[in-house]
């Protein structure tokens, strides 16, 4: 079947089978390696994405339901070269450590400060209660969501450009 | 990797065209709602299709939260997100609310609709012991027409409903009393998991309390408040969510007291049939019946007070 959705505001339209999930459709198909596929289960979060502004877990939506609607990644948060607030927020309060459930945990955030602008350290957890971070680092997540909701303003990060790692040279 | 079997994907625009879609299909289509019982399920290969209806576009015709006078209506594509949200609902029935915050997480909340949970019919799902206990109807349509049934009569076992093959859950009603108050009371593992055991308690004032009916403020303070009726339904201690008659006999007429819901709780640990299983033996489960039957109908008779007194 075709499915036709727009992902980072781009619309892309593709051949698939009805049981692809939307996480191997953003990552395999997209090539989109942003997203994180975890415990295959909607308990981790690791996967989550926003569809129409709103957090899905990805591994518990099929491709073919995401069909005319708005997806947005992690790759889609920082825009013109400069970081989104939550990502500068991750950066400045080392809100990761092996940075498996951070794009979740990033696009959750996002989902939430544009829903509530200045929420307390009780409806940060709150929102982010559905997603699990190994390393245990909640306290600095929190910190960062906190971060992008109040200390974002006036301190723009310019995203620099990353050199390519070219895979396999001998360093 | 856990991917369903292979099935064809049909997306329904309307309800007639869901139904449609289903008689044409027969037994071999299910419907999908958020799909967060169902696709965990088909990956798992418990469940399989050949067609599978997703049914999210009715989310404009299905979607609601409507108040009359004497009932609450939702429609069956309203998302766990939006009862969560809805402060008038939470007006009139605390217990949504309460059983809200305690489903899944909030990202799997903004999927799962009221209609796939009670449809899901799963022993410990806590929107259907919150319909078991307010004593809601269910409206099946199908192309012949509506019918509702009774949430006593809706759940015919661990996950199956009364729904026919070729039928869909299109509302669910509530019927409203006066000087009602009520509250939810779950037990679990971890934050999101399902219930060890839960117990939901709805209760409704008597209008004309006995004693002092002079009109003063402390008409329903201590000896005063007497109960016109009660209900407490229960989660994953049976195979299907229950109500259980025997306590709201109980407790009809009765002036709440420590007492009373003592009663109500050992009734409710006699009258439930729970297994052992890893979440719990039968035995600590009979005990959480009982502990979160007092403890919810200890809430739901403050919240009714509450209610009358302001």
């Amino acid at each position: 079947m075709q499915v036709t959705m727009t992902v980072n505001g781009e619309a892309v339209t593709r051949e698939i089978e009805g049981r692809l999930l939307l996480v191997h459709f953003l990552r395999d198909t997209l090539g989109l390696t942003g997203t994180h596929w975890g415990c295959d289960t909607s308990n981790c979060g690791t996967c989550v994405v926003l569809m129409d502004g709103e957090p899905v877990k990805s591994c518990t939506v099929l491709a073919a339901m995401a069909g005319g609607h708005e997806i947005r990644t992690v790759e889609g948060l920082a825009a013109g070269g400069e970081l989104d607030p939550v990502q500068r927020g991750f950066m400045n309060c080392h809100g990761l450590q092996c940075g498996f459930c951070t794009p979740g945990m990033m696009m959750t955030a996002r989902a939430l400060l544009d829903r509530n602008p200045d929420p307390t350290e009780h409806e940060i957890r709150e929102a982010i209660s559905g997603q699990i971070c190994r390393c245990t680092g909640y306290k600095n997540i929190v910190e960062s969501i906190r971060w992008a909701a109040t200390d974002a303003a006036g301190t723009r990060t310019t995203l620099e450009p990353v050199e390519a790692q070219s895979v396999g040279s001998a360093s | 990797m856990q991917v369903p079997a292979p099935f064809e994907y049909e997306r329904a625009t309307s309800v007639d065209g869901a139904i449609g879609l289903l008689e044409r299909l027969g037994d071999t289509a299910k419907l999908v709602a958020g799909g967060h019982s169902l696709l965990p399920m088909m990956k798992l290969r418990l469940a399989n299709f050949e067609y599978l209806i997703d049914i999210n576009d009715l989310h404009g015709e299905l979607g609601y939260i409507t108040f009359t006078a004497d009932e609450v209506r939702i429609g069956a594509m309203t998302r766990h997100r939006e009862i969560a949200e809805s402060a008038e609902l939470a007006t009139v029935f605390p217990i949504f609310a309460d059983a809200e915050q305690v489903i899944a997480d909030p990202v799997v909340r903004n999927r799962g609709t009221i209609g796939g949970s009670l449809c899901q019919a799963d022993p410990a799902e806590d929107l259907s012991a919150v319909c078991t206990t307010l004593g809601a109807s269910c409206v099946i349509r199908g192309s012949g027409g509506e019918r509702v049934v009774p949430m006593a009569e809706f759940h015919r076992g661990p996950y199956e409903t009364a729904v026919g093959p070729t039928e869909m859950l299109t509302e669910v009603r509530f019927p409203i009393r006066p000087h009602a108050g009520s509250a939810y009371e779950k037990v679990e593992r971890r934050a999101g998991d399902w219930a060890v055991a839960a117990a939901g308690a709805a209760v409704w004032l008597d209008s004309e309390p006995r004693g002092s009916r002079g009109g003063t403020d402390s008409e329903y303070d201590g000896q005063d408040v007497v109960l016109a009726d009660a209900r407490v339904g229960l989660a994953a201690v049976g195979p299907n969510t229950v109500e259980i008659p025997s306590i709201s006999a109980a407790l009809r007429g009765q002036t709440p007291s420590e007492e009373l819901y003592a009663r109500a709780g050992e009734l409710a640990a006699q009258s439930c049939n729970p297994v052992t299983d890893p979440r719990g033996s039968a035995d600590y489960k009979r005990h959480l019946a009982d502990e979160l039957t007092r403890r919810a109908l200890r809430r739901a008779v403050q919240r009714a007070t509450d209610q009358v007194r302001s």
